[in-house]
């Protein structure tokens, strides 16, 4: 049994290897580019507006309202970017984990790590461009300089959680899916590809709202230094 | 008994007893922390919004560690690398 779509080469090409994982990260960023493309073709401010504008203003605006509760005001228009890729880009993934075939590639650690990585690299990009580079490095050395080896592990630590968190649980609810498939294969597994669903979205916007909460934390620890 | 039916027989009995002791902890700390959202929102219903937000980044932040459990014990039962390399032993031939 696979527990990776790793493991699943579609093409080899000399010393590269084409697998499962790629291909179907691949086809979400085509369905995101060509729906993102789709909706902006007839873009309007005033007037009616068509279905699709409507649905992705209603997406966009959604996922600022939870940066604005994260960051507690105004703004949050810079890190939107950032965040409503990472929130789409894993919901996507994992909503079509109930198409048959489909292997989602967020049930790989190889992307989970790379999209933990760019939160991990975000985290003292926003910090530094909020406070400057001294500004962001004081918090490490406060109270003493002797913390700064702790705060460096729990920055990697809770990267590895992130990573971990969102491959465990997508990877084990397409594994109970295909365990079930064995023992009891008419009606039980569609009751647990429902809660595999759910579990997706939520994930998705967990995942989303962590990488808010870490950059937000970098960024508001500048304007309270004695705090945290 | 040969040490291949050792690696196999502790592979599977460590794969349960980490999934079973692994989920007491975070049930524990789950259920303590969905009691106390519960009755802080049941005090304050107009802060229901940014208490469950919270408590869904908790909740995910304490099953992540059930979730560690679960991924040891799925590659100690489907991706072992013990039994793997009994496995490629084997398939060498006896004697090898």
């Amino acid at each position: 049994m696979e527990i990776t779509p790793d493991h699943l080469v579609l093409l080899r090409w000399g010393f590269f290897h084409l697998n499962a994982t790629i291909v179907y990260t691949w086809v979400v960023m085509l369905l995101l580019v060509a729906g993102g493309w789709l909706a902006t073709r007839r873009i309007t401010v005033d007037g009616p507006r068509g279905a699709w504008q409507n649905a992705l203003e209603a997406i966009v605006t959604g996922i600022r309202g939870q940066i604005r509760e994260v960051t507690g005001g105004e703004g949050g228009d810079e890190h939107l970017p950032f965040v409503g890729t990472l929130f789409l880009f894993i919901a996507v993934s994992n909503t079509l984990d109930v198409v048959p075939g489909w292997h989602a590639p967020t049930g790989s650690l190889s992307t989970t790590a790379a999209l933990a990585g760019c939160v991990a690299i975000s985290v003292p990009f926003f910090g530094i461009r909020k406070s400057g580079l001294k500004g962001y490095l004081h918090h490490y050395f406060s109270p003493t300089i002797f913390m700064a080896p702790f705060h460096l592990m729990s920055e990697f630590s809770r990267t590895v959680a992130l990573a971990v968190r969102l491959f465990g649980n997508i990877m084990s609810g397409s594994m109970v899916v295909a365990l079930l498939l064995v023992i009891a294969p008419l009606f039980i597994p569609v009751l647990m590809q429902v809660l595999g669903l759910l579990i997706g979205l939520i994930q998705a916007y967990i995942f989303a709202i962590l990488a808010m909460v870490y950059i937000a934390a970098a960024i508001r620890r500048q304007e309270e230094p004695q705090e945290t | 008994m040969d040490s291949y039916t050792w690696i196999g027989m502790i592979s599977i009995a460590a794969a349960a007893i980490c999934m079973g002791v692994g989920s007491i902890g975070p049930a524990l700390g789950e259920a303590r922390a969905l009691q106390q959202a519960l009755s802080a929102m049941a005090q304050q219903p107009d802060e229901a919004g940014p208490i469950s937000r919270t408590l869904f980044i908790g909740l995910a932040m304490i099953e992540s560690i059930a979730i560690y459990c679960l991924v040891i014990s799925i590659i100690l039962i489907f991706a072992n690398p013990f039994w793997n390399h009994v496995i490629t032993k084997t398939a060498a031939g006896p004697g090898v």
